[in-house]
């Protein structure tokens, strides 16, 4: 097969990320694992220090100067965050991880009611897709479970592809209450038709829940213009903390809820007996909140938007396209998801014949490049693949196309060493 | 020569030992590793306290595959108290490679299904 040419990218930042200058036995990292968890650019290391060193104090209780800009920093990093999505401060809701959010959701939601009518009861149905990481399958489960209530699943086809018209019969059955569903899938990468599901699912008088995680770091996201009920993703993938993650909610929906877990902060009032709720959205972040979190989170989405979002998603898309090229020139190799790469977020899951996936991500490691290996908390959607587990590559800002040939060359090094 | 996947660990993996199934048998168990979602599952039979035949079955890594299959030559014609005894050294000084933190489990995977057939315990070999 002729070599294929390394594209142009449109971006260079390799050098705003410390963890790069690190050396494993002399060779420099190779992270293709962003899917998991991305590396933290200076400015978010930065700022989470000066935070700690300079301006720490609890929030929202002090009268004190000190915790007067302990205040100031978490509010300010709530309307960034907000802002970088297009929603708004008060219906954004800081959790610690998109599977809080979502149990949030489950709970807060799912178990409570409006006028006398439970939101979730025997003859209800929630709706989820055969693209879900286990985040967005066992709280529906442990909720339909409880209530009596069916959990349905969208099918995805063979190219990875979920259909709107199974979406538009499932929701003409009319007991549909809640779709839940990733914008990017974890494993096949898709890239879901989210504002058009939501569309069909608020004119169905359904809730829909947008599983951000893969998505909000890697493409523009505006979560109005989706018209997501609610919309969850997380710090750590984006470039920020760990210990953070985002729900976006409708005003309407939110103040109908009840709280999800009680506490300090999410009050407005405690007496003996009873207890009042706290205004939007601190009625859902009951006791200390993650604040130097969130403050290392404000200077994430600042810094990705400093570099344009359209801009990070041409740069992963043109890596995208190339990793799906290069890794073609592997004998054995299969991708699965969409074969075309703008049909995808930056990551490719591959199986290769005679080498378990757990074997490729070490054969990859000794060629100094970190992908990931196993089920990638999905496993109804192994299932139906038909494999057990697949290897993962994918993306971030800080990738370039070396980074792929650097894989290229340790997945073909691999195969040598099994003998094929 | 690499380290870890050495030729008769890859000769293991390809053409593993005492693989398959055994009917009919006296002991079963079935295990996965939830790192992985890799599946290994065993068939005993059993005459006078010892192991008289046993076959594995499932899916999984080079070193999974491999530390069942030289497990098993092993294993058939020991004696069931001795089994209970086995521990996580015995295997991977068995095994005979430096198996990291992260690839343990692979390893052990197999003894935990013995374990779990012959004596019940079902608990990582530590």
């Amino acid at each position: 097969m002729p070599p294929v040419a390394s594209p142009t990218t449109s971006l260079d930042v390799k050098a705003d990320f410390p963890i790069f200058a690190r050396r494993f036995d002399g060779r420099e990292l190779i992270y293709l694992d962003s899917g998991a968890t991305s590396q933290k650019p200076a400015v978010v290391i930065d700022a989470l220090a000066e935070h700690l060193r300079e301006h720490n104090a609890n929030v929202h209780r002090g009268v004190y100067a000190l915790a007067q800009e302990a205040d100031a920093a978490y509010d300010g990093a709530r309307r960034r965050v907000a802002a970088f999505v297009g929603a708004s401060p008060r219906t954004t809701v800081f959790t610690k991880n998109v599977t809080e959010a979502i149990n949030l959701l489950a709970y807060a939601w799912g178990r409570g009611g409006v006028a006398g009518r439970a939101n979730v009861g025997p003859g209800d149905a929630i709706l989820i897709t055969q693209l879900e990481h286990h985040a967005n399958i066992v709280p529906w489960q442990m909720l339909c479970r409880e209530r009596g209530a069916q959990l349905r699943y969208l099918e995805v086809d063979e190219r990875g592809e979920l259909s709107l018209e199974q979406l538009d019969a499932e929701l003409a059955r009319g007991d549909v209450r809640l779709v839940a569903f990733a914008h990017v899938s974890n494993v096949l990468g898709t890239i879901v038709p989210v504002a058009a599901m939501c569309a069909r699912i608020r004119a169905a008088g359904a809730v829909s829940l947008v599983d951000g995680a893969q998505a909000v770091p890697h493409m523009p996201v505006d979560v109005e213009a989706i018209g997501a009920d609610f919309y969850a993703w997380t710090g750590h993938k984006a470039l920020g903390p760990t210990g953070i993650g985002v729900l976006h909610g409708r005003a309407e929906v939110m103040e109908e809820m009840q709280p999800f877990m009680t506490g300090g902060d999410m009050i407005s009032s405690v007496d003996f007996q009873s207890a009042e709720w706290n205004e939007l959205p601190y009625k859902f972040e009951a006791g200390t909140p993650p604040i130097a979190e969130a403050v290392g989170l404000g200077a994430a989405v600042e810094y990705l938007s400093g570099l344009e979002m359209e801009r990070v998603r041409a740069h992963e898309l043109a890596l995208t396209a190339y990793m799906l090229e290069r890794l073609g020139e592997v004998p054995g190799l299969r991708v699965v998801g969409p074969p075309q790469a703008e049909r995808r977020g930056g990551l490719a899951s591959f199986t290769i014949e005679g080498i378990h996936p757990h074997d490729v991500a070490e054969l990859a490691d000794r060629g100094g490049v970190c992908i990931r290996a196993g089920h990638h908390c999905a496993q109804p959607l192994m299932r139906c693949l038909g494999v057990g587990a697949t290897a993962r590559a994918s993306v971030g800002v800080y990738n370039e196309p070396a980074d792929v040939d650097a894989l290229v060359d340790a997945l073909l090094a691999g195969r040598a060493v099994f003998g094929l | 020569m690499d380290d870890l996947y050495r030729d008769y660990i890859l000769e293991h993996y390809k053409r593993p030992h005492n693989f398959g199934e055994l009917e009919p048998h006296d002991l079963e168990s079935h295990e996965h590793n939830p790192l992985c979602g890799d599946e290994l599952g065993v068939h005993i039979t059993v005459k006078d306290g010892r192991i008289e035949d046993l076959k594995f079955h499932g899916h999984g890594c080079a070193i999974s595959q491999a530390s069942a299959s030289i497990a098993s030559e092993e294993l058939i014609g020991m004696e069931l108290d001795e089994v209970g005894e086995l521990d996580a050294d015995w295997m991977i000084e068995l095994l005979g490679i430096p198996v990291s933190a992260t690839r343990r489990k692979c390893a052990l995977l197999n003894l935990k299904v013995v374990r779990g057939a012959v004596t019940g315990d079902n608990a990582w070999p530590a």
